[in-house]
């Protein structure tokens, strides 16, 4: 086991340099550069100041070039200045991907919390009208737009009801208070968000919960559980859900993957700061250095988190072993 | 003669389909005695596996035990509360599956599942569980059982599988051993050990077995009564010595000349003329109506009551072979 972890963890960081080279390259190949962006306001200058902001930045040079000069301040520990914001990345990041990390955590928990129960409960009564009408709304949230859903949430619990902000992180200037009020604050404005994000992965766990626990149901092993004398709650999740477990560590572990990744649409809704508006405004703004950590960040949790699903399979089902 | 153990009476298990609802076990009644072993015999679908699913009531849907009655030690289970009937499931009365390769989960070693048994119905603490199980497992001849206790079925071979299966249903003493077809699955080698096994602790534990195949020679082999079942119904009852040397059902007869006889080299196998017919395309009367050679007018419109021929030797026919 051991073993299979080092040699997995060797093989994640050769596709981390891999992936942050293709990465950089196509970064590098979209039309347009910082210095663009920088000369953009000023009508007095020359051509060949932009020349000389070219060379002084090493935009000149070719893209293997600049990849090894990224590649040698990110080892050093420093990731780089923003364009957009003139200010280090490790100064406005970690806060970014704090505020993205509470919201994605929230909604998977609510997501599951919901639908486990709900996906074990409709598939031991399929075709059911509670089944139907579950499953109508598991349709509907794999279905529905996130940005429609984020728009409804705040017409409906902002506008017309007035519980919850419509967008935003914290309210301003209550940055002294206790911690108590802080946090009531902080979930305030959580709420919405999360309901908005949560929904849409209840239709995809739900969904997921429901089949794979249907076909463990089926197993022959079931019949040998109710005959060994045990009761209905023991089989059905000491050895019904205890089966189904395996297929829905999979889809689970690739959607806590996500957590650091932000969710672009839901985020911008409701001008929450998190790190999905950020990352799509670097790439489209050229602001190589934030898109190259952010990628760097989605990358490797992606990476990291299949291989702890490979490690959780091995737990889950003896038949699995690495050796 | 002493009280059956298991008596049972006009017991009807109906499934619903898409063709309307069939009978699987229809008006079937018989009685096992302390310490014999009862064979039930038959094609499959003949509804054998059918019946000893609902003398452990687990009959799940689209099925259902539409009449009759069931006595275990003279109590009526089909009245039981599922609480209650928990307790005779694994406790009072056991089953052993055809299958031993998708009877276990897959995911569960044989120890916990043995546990699971032996904790619900002995309620004995863990370590105690334990000791038993594993003296469970050397009972039924599973080498170095201390070692096996803790691995996985896909650990084991088919016949070591089976054995562990033997050891779960008997893990707590009960007093009725169900066994549905357990050496189908199994090589003929195996087969005689698991049989002589099977036939060793019933000596040993005084069980009351009922034993279900549709191998004749096993059939000898193992049972002191025998019961012929075809379409759902009983053909006939004997004890089994009786039953293979004066067949009284042209059914049985038929049975038992489709055998390859040693030193009998002729070019064709002996068969029955026709298929088992469709459920619901059973006739109304005797369903072996289309496929015997004795069949007047009268067997396809009424159904043949089992009558006695001789002391305890029944018979479902109108024109039963006289010898």
């Amino acid at each position: 086991m051991t073993t299979y972890i080092v040699r997995r963890l060797i093989q994640t960081v050769i596709m981390l340099v891999a992936l942050s080279y293709v990465c950089f390259t196509l970064m590098a190949l979209m039309p347009g550069d910082p210095v663009e962006l920088m000369v953009q306001s000023n009508p007095h200058i020359t051509s060949a100041d932009v020349a000389r902001l070219r060379s002084l930045y090493g935009l000149d040079q070719p893209s293997y070039v600049r990849y090894g000069n990224w590649v040698k301040t990110i080892a050093s520990g420093e990731l780089g200045y923003s364009r957009t914001y003139r200010i280090p990345i490790s100064e406005f990041m970690p806060a970014r991907l704090m505020n993205t990390f509470i919201l994605s955590m929230a909604s998977i928990l609510v997501a599951l919390l919901v639908s486990i129960p709900l996906g074990v409960y409709t598939a031991l009564r399929p075709n059911t009208k509670f089944d139907y009408i579950v499953n109508f709304f598991a349709f509907a949230g794999i279905s529905v737009p996130s940005f429609w859903l984020g728009i409804m949430l705040i017409l409906i619990f902002s506008v017309f009801f007035g519980w919850f902000p419509a967008g935003g992180t914290t309210t301003a200037g209550i940055e002294n208070s206790d911690i108590f009020t802080l946090t009531v604050d902080r979930l305030k404005y959580l709420i919405l968000p999360t309901i908005s994000l949560a929904y849409m992965e209840i239709g995809t766990f739900l969904r997921y919960t429901r089949s794979a626990m249907m076909e463990s149901m089926r197993g022959d092993y079931i019949r040998t559980a109710k005959a060994k004398g045990l009761a209905r709650k023991e089989i059905v999740w000491g050895h019904g859900f205890r089966n189904a477990l395996l297929s829905l560590i999979t889809i689970v572990t690739l959607s806590l993957s996500d957590v650091f990744s932000g969710a672009l649409i839901t985020e911008t809704v409701f001008s929450y700061q998190g790190v999905g508006k950020l990352v799509y405004d670097a790439t489209i703004g050229n602001d190589f250095n934030v898109a190259m950590v952010s990628f760097m960040i989605s990358v490797g949790m992606v990476l990291l988190f299949s291989l702890i699903a490979d490690i959780l399979y091995a737990f889950a089902d003896p038949r699995i072993s690495y050796n | 003669m002493n009280d059956p153990v298991v008596s049972v009476r006009n017991l009807e298990t109906t499934f619903s389909t898409r063709l309307g609802p069939f009978r699987a076990v229809n008006d079937v009644s018989y009685d096992i005695y302390r310490g014999e072993t009862l064979g039930i015999v038959g094609e499959s679908g003949c509804g054998k596996s059918v019946t000893s699913f609902s003398l452990m009531r687990l009959i799940e849907q689209p099925g259902r035990i539409s009449r009759g009655q069931v006595f275990i030690n003279g109590r009526d289970i089909l009245l039981l509360s599922e609480h209650d009937m928990e307790a005779v499931r694994g406790g009072e009365m056991a089953i052993i599956f055809q299958e031993p390769m998708t009877a276990l989960n897959p995911v569960l070693s044989i120890g916990h599942q043995i546990n699971e048994q032996i904790m619900k119905h002995m309620r004995l603490p863990l370590n105690e569980a334990r000791e038993r199980g594993i003296e469970m497992l050397s009972l039924v001849g599973i080498p170095s059982p201390g070692d096996r206790y803790d691995t996985y079925p896909h650990q084991l071979s088919g016949g070591m599988r089976q054995r562990a299966m033997i050891a779960m249903a008997l893990s707590c003493d009960p007093k009725i051993l169900i066994a549905d077809e357990p050496t189908t699955a199994l090589d003929v080698t195996i087969q005689a050990q698991i049989l002589e096994l099977i036939q060793g602790l019933q000596e040993k534990l005084n069980m009351t077995v009922q034993f279900i195949t549709h191998d004749l020679g096993v059939i000898s082999e193992i049972s002191d009564r025998t019961m012929v079942m075809y379409g759902g119904q009983t053909c006939e009852i004997a004890q089994t010595q009786e039953l293979f040397l004066n067949p009284a059902h042209p059914y049985t007869e038929a049975l038992i000349g489709s055998r390859p006889k040693f030193g009998h080299r002729s070019n064709r196998l002996q068969t029955i003329e026709g298929s088992v017919p469709a459920p619901h395309e059973l006739p109304p009367g005797c369903p072996f109506f289309n496929r015997c050679h004795r069949a007047k007018d009268e067997c396809r419109v009424n159904r043949p009551p089992l009558t006695q021929v001789k002391a305890g030797h029944s018979v479902a026919c109108f024109f039963p072979v006289s010898h």
